[in-house]
């Protein structure tokens, strides 16, 4: 926790649009050390275009601009897209919620892992494949000779993620920002998948941002947590601490939640403050 | 009012015939909430589909307020029991106002009286004038979720099914969904049939939850036995804890 891997300060994202600006994403400040942080929001909160803003992703006329957004000794703020080409995967890396949309459909699963390590790592083919199998073995693939040489329609949904995931960490990466990697899963393969990352994560000394909507998720895997809401942070607090949010935004979605083993007759509704929007932080 | 007896679903045929849905049988009472849980695969919403009378070759006995369904309903019957998708935006027609959707029904069924039943269908879902004369776009995902109830009422059904009416909705839409589904039922006396994977939301609106895996109807247990843990089944047990966030513990080596 004591060395920082990612710092931003005051990060905007504005997409311009026939009535004015639209401000995605509004002064986010946080710092990211070698632990799990958990971003959650609603639809349209922008906790995804975060995450894409600090792989270097708001395609124009979006335009983002930071006070400060540093990774180890690079200064991302300055960056260009040859930059980032080389930073993606190799220094930070993405999961993306479905499989079936981030994996090339006509190449196999083995060589589309084999092909990024030698994006990054100058690499011939055969130890290009060896890395991909060691790779594959990590995540927890009982067969990946077998696997290496199946397409990704072939898989299913939890391998295609695990496969992801070997993708993602091949290069060595100092951060993996996962979003909603398991939403599209089963909820018993879920935790599997999130339990493969973590030991990963955490064997490898990364940094972690989960993305994702689903606040008892959130709260019971990660370390911390940032709430989000209309493209502002309104809450940071401890994972554990989640039960006990102070900002009412945060206090609703808790309460919107149906729960097991404590019935209501009726659900609290979320009422919207536009205070809310100007931030109370 | 909903029986269900020995229903199998198959599709394919020869060596490639897979059972969808074996031999699951069920029945719902008039008023009552049913819930069925399981992951994707496992029939849940084929038996749902099965019901509705979506699956013209469902092998069993479907019966619907003590009428038994054959394999070509007339029409009458087809309004008694009406269906709720999960996604409203594939469900809803994007080139169809909201008042052409909702007058479709009518006119199939020939109702008539469409000026009158439209805007107190829209009424009962908490939409206003205002709403009727737009395009599913130009409606937020709750709204359109509304639409497609609205959709269902009109018909004044008696039975109700949902297959995962909120999974496609944020945290603070769903519990207005939810409170909606629980109003109407309330006040309309509706039986209701629903599907979802999130224990949590069927256990929120149904008094009795069938589990469901592989086909096949593992068990029937009640909401409250569910929160206090009181299953018998492996899988039930299993499905309980994913629901209750991540535990590192929980996970036997994959």
């Amino acid at each position: 926790m004591t060395d920082t891997l990612l710092s931003v300060r005051n990060l905007r994202v504005v997409y311009p649009g026939d009535d004015g600006d639209f401000h995605a994403v509004r002064d986010v400040s946080f710092t990211l050390g070698r632990e799990r942080l958990g971003i959650v929001g609603e639809s349209g909160s922008g906790k995804s275009t975060t995450g894409r803003a600090i792989m270097g992703l708001v395609a124009p006329p979006g335009r983002i601009t930071a006070d400060e957004m540093r990774l180890g000794d690079l200064d991302l703020t300055r960056m260009n897209e040859a930059g980032f080409r080389k930073l993606r995967g190799k220094r930070i890396a993405m999961v993306l919620q479905d499989p079936k949309y981030s994996l090339d459909p006509v190449m196999t699963v083995g060589d589309q892992i084999a092909e990024t390590h030698r994006q990054h790592v100058n690499a011939g083919r055969k130890a290009a494949r060896l890395a991909a199998l060691e790779m594959l073995e990590a995540v927890q693939i009982r067969d990946p000779e077998r696997v290496y040489g199946l397409y990704p329609h072939q898989v299913s949904g939890g391998m295609g993620q695990r496969v992801m995931i070997a993708m993602m960490l091949i290069a060595g990466p100092d951060i993996l920002i996962a979003d909603e990697p398991t939403s599209a899963l089963d909820v018993t393969v879920q935790t599997q998948v999130l339990a493969i990352m973590d030991n990963l994560v955490r064997s490898r000394g990364m940094g972690l941002i989960l993305v994702s909507h689903n606040l008892h998720l959130v709260s019971s895997f990660c370390d911390r947590v940032l709430v989000m809401y209309a493209g502002r942070v309104v809450e940071t607090c401890a994972a554990g601490d989640l039960a006990n949010a102070r900002h009412p935004y945060t206090r609703g979605l808790l309460a919107a939640l149906p729960e097991l083993g404590h019935r209501r007759a009726e659900l609290p509704q979320l009422q919207r403050d536009p205070a809310w929007l100007e931030g109370s932080l | 009012m909903i029986v269900l007896e020995h229903a199998s679903v198959y599709y394919g045929a020869g060596s490639k015939r897979v059972a969808a849905v074996r031999d699951v049988s069920l029945r719902v009472a008039e008023g009552e909430a049913f819930g069925l849980v399981g992951e994707s695969g496992s029939g849940k919403s084929t038996v749902l589909r099965a019901i509705a009378g979506l699956i013209p070759h469902a092998q069993g006995v479907v019966r619907l307020a003590g009428l038994d369904m054959g394999a070509r309903r007339p029409t009458a019957s087809r309004r008694m029991a009406q269906m709720v998708f999960q996604d409203p935006y594939g469900s809803l027609h994007p080139n169809q106002t909201v008042d052409q959707t909702l007058s479709m029904p009518i006119a199939i069924h020939k109702l008539g009286d469409a000026d009158r039943r439209v805007p107190a269908a829209l009424a009962e879902v908490g939409l206003g004038r205002e709403h009727r004369f737009r395009y599913p776009h130009q409606l937020s995902g709750g709204q359109r979720q509304r639409v497609a109830i609205a959709r269902a009422l009109i018909l004044q059904p008696r039975i109700l099914l949902l297959d995962e009416p909120t999974s496609a909705l944020d945290v603070s839409v769903q519990a207005e969904i939810l409170n909606l589904l629980t109003r109407l039922r309330r006040e309309l006396g509706l039986t209701m049939l629903m599907v979802s994977h999130d224990l949590a939301v069927i256990a929120h609106l149904c008094e009795r939850i069938g589990v469901m895996s592989g086909g096949e109807l593992l068990e029937t247990t009640t909401a409250d036995a569910l929160a206090a843990g009181a299953v018998s089944h492996p899988y039930t047990q299993a499905l309980l804890r994913s629901n209750q966030g991540f535990d590192a513990s929980s996970i036997t080596a994959a």
